[in-house]
């Protein structure tokens, strides 16, 4: 069996892999545009931080290739695909035939079609990381226009460097796909903190020499401008070899398109009405695409959608649907803007349907794995909110504690033996040690012996 | 008759090994000689270890078909109905199982018994189901498994200690005294006694332990915390490692395990700016079908930040049983021969058969592992016959039922035992053997210092030690075996000479002197091995090797039928299978039955309530217990302790690729409560 892949990004080359581990036989040629080796574009806002090299954000070493039997072929893309005779063409005219073909031709930043907006750099891949950093260390001040996730990211990044950076947004408040109002002004609130100012309900009208002209005319300075302005699915190879394409190349659950044939995965891939934008959809479609051609069953059914903003000081998921309303949900909801918190849970038949946690949180693990799962919530919503204040530690006082208490767990002594034996004469510590052997074992239970005699002595009016 | 002189020696159950001085009317009272438990610490299982000495329940003759006969007839039985089981189907028709509570010279005489006398490949032991998959991942990346490398003592020095699944303030209580001084960050899905005293508890879901470890490494590389010139100096492989992390961003991390990235990060700064620091693992990161690569994938985090073979910093395993160490080290393992030397290796092979006087090519090969060969029992493939030493496997293993019935086909079950445990309890022929302070042995504890048990009390009439039945069975096989504890050592020295586990140089005298010896101790005037990788590692190149591995689910996931994970461990007045503890009266008390733990919140959803009899269901079996609630485990995990038949009918025998060991730590089971 022949296995054509087009395209080395985060789908393509997960692909390839999950097929290889479960089929070592397969001759799979992998085609990408790009001439990079395949990257992890989730670490790519660590990159522009600062925090990693480029070198660090590898997804495969280049040896992985020949050490698995794989033939890459980078800086090829694929201009054609002949369905007739099943095979692709590069650009440089290169024929490969398949038996089955896998599309991950993934999604291009979108650019707008304003004046002057080739003076700007798209954050999208790590070659444009890399001009945005060589810029950046020449820059006086920066401008990202776009405050979904990539944008914030990149300008959280920008500041981290020491850069004086504004962002624009276009809709009200920030990354308002993921977002209610309240929260995307907490987050606002948080960035500005760290030295990103936002402006938000602004449209950029053109990009000049000296900064970002608005639509209302006024300039915001800057000699460096980041565009973060979405995605949009790359699906021209398939439409022009006549695939049923919408807002992405359709497939089914086995994600196939309507060529059984040919596969289409990650962000050029519209399942369901869905075109995801996340890795981690990507992945689960490629271990899905991968079982179905290595001859196994698997279905996919759509994925559940957790944001995570990955900026330094700024803690962010959210998930689901996060913007239902009291009269479709049971919504809970806490804010504290003073400390950059707010939390919020979309409870819909006793399941978790959407939440969203800003500042650090405990809850987080917990949540998103009953969003992931469809768990039911537990009764106490307060106590999912805030993970550890429902089991408060029991009074180690020792007039509270009842006399069933076990204060040495290594040698089963309660509280109520303790005073037996106190009144049975041990009239110390040690006596008390002697007679019931608490104390020695981890001995973590010493101060709480101590406190019990001394209590004992002192209702009695004897000094310790 | 009561001794009436003070006998040095140690504790019958944990691998720490506490020293305790047994004196007149079997009053005991703790050493403080002994650097386990310097400070003079028992825990209640120490306390109370004489009392089984003198149970009721001992058994004081061979039982014949539950029969009490002379020594003489049980053991002419067994010799000849091996004889002939072995005449008509093969010498691996008969298999034996050890344990890992044996002394060093049992362990030894076990093993060379099965390979000289009996000439099976079909030799294995429950330590197995304890540390396998910490010692495969250590002989990996060190060369070496030596549990933990340095004196237990050295951990009080750290900054910093992680532990990944291990509770050590119920397993070996006195071993949180060496955690005194350090911050200690815990793993662990239930917020354990251990956990209550850590710094930082991370509570990852059941099974995702591996994913966890490889987060930690990951944001230690992308925050900038790796020791580089550790790193270049000290290993190799660390660039695969590091290109197969990015994968694992902490982000996706938490999505799996459940744990916040801010907690993955605070623990990973904590080790990072320790000057001293230590990562250890216990049996909850260990006891899975990727166990191996768990393990590995700690090592690797240990290994980026510079600690293993630094001085006061490390990696170790928390070995469990008592002789888990000496056990793994003498030739009870399948693919093991004396010294920790490797069965399919010709130079050891030779080395063995000088030893005990036998051409090098009738040593068998490597046999099936322990799941694998109590699974084999009474098939047409498998053996007809098993002889079990210091093991409670229908209590103890996985899929125990199932294990039962394959006991249920064997042709002959012999046991050897001091009371008539569960599996003992269906041999066709018991042994009354002698228990640990009525007679000599060493035992080499959780640091692999080799230590000496001396025989305190004279055992009861009728009861011989496990070194003479093996020579009882040997003789009349036509082989001469020691009996003498002392002069097996010495013969075990001589065959684990110029093996990894050298321990040539070590005599009982020395022990005695020495309070211990590290191994390897190659010559009688050479000082031991306390921290072994402090210049170089075992690997030829001396180097430690950086091994990438994958975070897979594990081999059982939830399902709407089984919606719940089911995690097992050990109560602290409670040793293993309970054959021992559940015949003391104190610690029956303590601890008096078997019990689940379920969080408030999962017990509301199924309408349980403290007290309710419960019943927890797998694809292999079911048990009945009392529910315990408390929110110190997960919303989605029930925890059970594994000391009582029950725990084991529900756990899943899905085994790691490497080291062989079974996933008791994590399973899908069903929850009700029982109308």
């Amino acid at each position: 069996m022949r296995l054509v892949v087009v395209g080395t990004g985060m789908a393509g080359s997960r692909l390839v892999s999950e097929v290889r581990a479960r089929d070592p036989h397969i001759r799979i040629t992998v085609f990408g545009a790009e001439t990079r080796r395949p990257y992890n574009r989730v670490l790519l806002s660590n990159v522009l931080a600062g925090s990693s090299r480029p070198e660090q954000v590898r997804l495969l070493d280049p040896t992985w290739y020949d050490a698995h039997n794989v033939t890459a072929v980078f800086g090829g893309a694929v201009a054609h695909v002949d369905r007739e005779t099943r095979h692709v063409v590069t650009e440089y005219g290169r024929r490969e035939p398949y038996d089955l073909l896998v599309l991950a031709t993934g999604s291009d930043a979108v650019v707008p079609p304003v004046p002057g907006v080739e003076r700007a750099i798209p954050f999208r891949t790590l070659d444009d990381c890399e001009r945005i950093i060589e810029a950046a260390e020449r820059a006086g001040r920066a401008v990202v226009v776009g405050g979904g996730l990539l944008g914030i990211e990149a300008a959280r990044g920008l500041a981290g460097r020491g850069l004086p950076v504004t962002l624009l947004h276009l809709a009200g408040h920030l990354m308002e796909r993921q977002l209610d109002a309240e929260a995307g002004e907490v987050l606002g609130e948080t960035l500005a903190g760290l030295g990103v100012q936002i402006r938000t309900g602004v449209s950029a009208a053109g990009v000049e020499a000296d900064g970002v002209r608005l639509d209302g005319g006024e300039l915001v300075p800057a000699d460096l401008v980041v565009l973060a302005c979405g995605v949009r699915p790359v699906t021209g190879l398939a439409a022009e070899a006549g695939l049923e394409v919408r807002r992405g190349v359709v497939v089914d659950d086995e994600l196939r398109t309507d060529d059984p044939s040919i596969f289409a995965i990650g962000e050029c891939a519209e399942h369901d009405g869905t075109v995801y934008g996340l890795v981690a959809p990507a992945w689960e479609q490629a271990a899905v695409a991968a079982d179905v051609i290595t001859g196994g069953k698997a279905l996919y059914r759509g994925s559940r959608l957790v944001t995570r903003l990955k900026a330094k000081s700024v803690e962010l998921a959210a998930m689901g649907e996060t913007q239902l309303g009291e009269e479709h949900a049971e919504v809970v909801r806490f804010s504290h803007r003073a400390r950059g918190t707010y939390r919020k849970l979309v409870i819909r038949d006793g399941r978790l349907v959407g939440a969203i946690l800003l500042g650090e949180s405990d809850a987080v693990g917990t949540l998103t794995q009953l969003f992931d799962r469809g768990s039911p919530v537990p009764g106490d919503r307060a106590g999912l909110l805030f993970p550890g204040t429902a089991s408060a530690p029991v009074t180690d006082s020792p007039t509270l504690m009842p006399d069933a208490a076990k204060v040495c767990q290594c040698n089963n002594v309660t509280k109520g033996r303790i005073r037996a034996c106190w009144e049975a004469g041990a009239r110390d510590v040690a006596a008390v040690v002697a007679a019931t052997r608490a104390t020695t074992g981890c001995g973590t239970c010493r101060d709480a012996v101590e406190g019990i005699v001394g209590w004992l002595c002192e209702q009695e009016g004897v000094s310790v | 008759m009561l001794g009436s002189e003070v006998t040095k020696t140690h504790c019958p159950y944990c691998a720490l090994q506490c020293g305790m001085e047994i004196g007149p009317e079997l009053a005991i009272s703790p050493r403080t000689d002994i650097p386990a438990n310097g400070s003079g610490a028992l825990c209640q299982k120490g306390w109370t270890a004489g009392e089984l000495l003198t149970s009721g329940e001992r058994l004081t003759a061979p039982l014949l078909y539950g029969e009490p006969v002379a020594w003489d007839a049980a053991l002419d039985h067994v010799a000849h109905r091996l004889s002939a089981i072995r005449a008509e189907y093969g010498p691996d028709a008969v298999a034996v199982f050890g344990g890992g509570g044996l002394t060093n010279e049992k362990a030894y005489s076990l093993g060379k018994f099965a390979r000289v006398a009996l000439g099976t490949s079909q030799i294995d032991y429950n330590g197995r189901f304890c540390m396998s998959s910490a010692a495969a991942a250590s002989i990996r990346a060190f060369g070496l498994d030596r549990g933990m490398p340095f004196p237990i003592t050295d951990l009080a020095g750290a900054d910093v200690v992680l532990l990944a699944g291990g509770n050590v303030a119920e397993t070996m209580p006195p071993f949180v005294r060496h955690l005194d001084g350090p911050r200690l960050i815990v793993v662990d899905p239930r917020r354990t006694p251990t956990a209550k005293l850590a710094w930082l508890h991370l509570q990852p879901t059941p099974g995702t332990d591996l994913a966890l470890a490889l987060g930690l490494l990951h944001l230690a590389i992308a925050d900038g915390l790796v020791d580089e010139a550790y790193v270049a100096a000290r290993t190799t492989g660390f660039e695969e490692v590091r290109t197969s992390l990015s994968s694992w961003w902490p982000e996706r991390v938490e999505r799996i395990t459940g744990v916040p990235v801010h907690q993955m990060r605070q623990a990973v700064r904590a080790l990072a700016a320790a000057g001293k620091a230590y990562v250890l693992t216990g049996r909850g990161a260990e006891q899975h079908a990727k166990g191996t690569d768990t393990v590995t994938a700690f090592i690797n985090l240990a290994l980026a930040l510079g600690l293993p073979g630094t001085l006061g910093s490390g990696y170790g395993c928390v070995t469990g049983q008592g002789n888990g160490q000496g056990g793994r080290e003498h030739g009870q393992k399948a693919d093991q021969l004396p010294g920790y030397r490797k069965i399919d290796d010709p130079a050891a092979r030779e080395h063995l058969a000088r030893v005990w006087g036998i051409p090098a090519e009738d040593i068998p090969g490597p046999g099936r592992s322990a799941y694998e060969l109590l699974d084999a029992l009474g098939t047409p493939e498998g053996p007809r016959a098993l002889l079990l030493f210091g093991s409670n496997p229908v209590v103890s293993a996985p899929a125990a039922e199932h294990v039962a019935s394959r006991i249920g086909g064997l042709d002959l079950l012999v046991a050897c035992d001091f009371v008539l445990s569960e599996t003992a309890a269906l041999a066709d022929v018991v042994f009354p053997v002698t228990q640990w302070a009525e007679e000599d042995g060493t035992m080499t504890n959780l640091e692999g210092r080799v230590l000496l048990r001396r025989r305190a009390y004279p055992p009861p009439a009728g009861v011989r030690s496990d070194l003479d039945v093996i020579a009882g069975l040997a003789e009349r096989l036509g082989h001469r075996f020691e009996t003498e504890p002392v002069r097996v050592f010495d013969e075990l020295r001589r065959a684990s000479q110029g093996g990894p586990a050298d321990y040539s140089g070590i005599t009982y005298e020395r022990i005695a002197n020495e309070t211990g010896v590290f191994w390897p101790c190659p010559a009688p005037g050479h000082p031991g091995t306390p921290r072994p990788f402090l210049d170089r590692f075992a690997h030829p190149d001396g180097r430690a090797r950086f091994v990438p591995v994958e975070h897979r689910p594990p081999a059982e996931v939830t399902d709407e039928d089984y919606p719940v994970h089911l995690t097992t461990g050990r109560v602290l007045a409670h040793y293993q299978s309970g054959a021992q503890t559940r015949r003391i009266a104190p610690l029956v008390r303590a601890a008096p039955e078997p019990y689940v733990e379920l969080h408030p919140d999962l017990a509301e959803q199924l309408g349980i309530a403290a007290g309710d009899v419960v019943r927890v269901s797998s694809r292999r079996g079911e048990s009945k217990a009392v529910a315990r609630i408390s929110d110190a485990i997960r919303r989605d995990t029930v925890f059970m302790p594994f000391h009582w038949e029950g725990a084991n009918r529900l756990t899943n025998p899905a085994l790691d690729p490497v080291s062989r060991m079974p996933e008791f730590k994590v399973c899908a089971v069903r929850v009700e409560r029982d109308s």
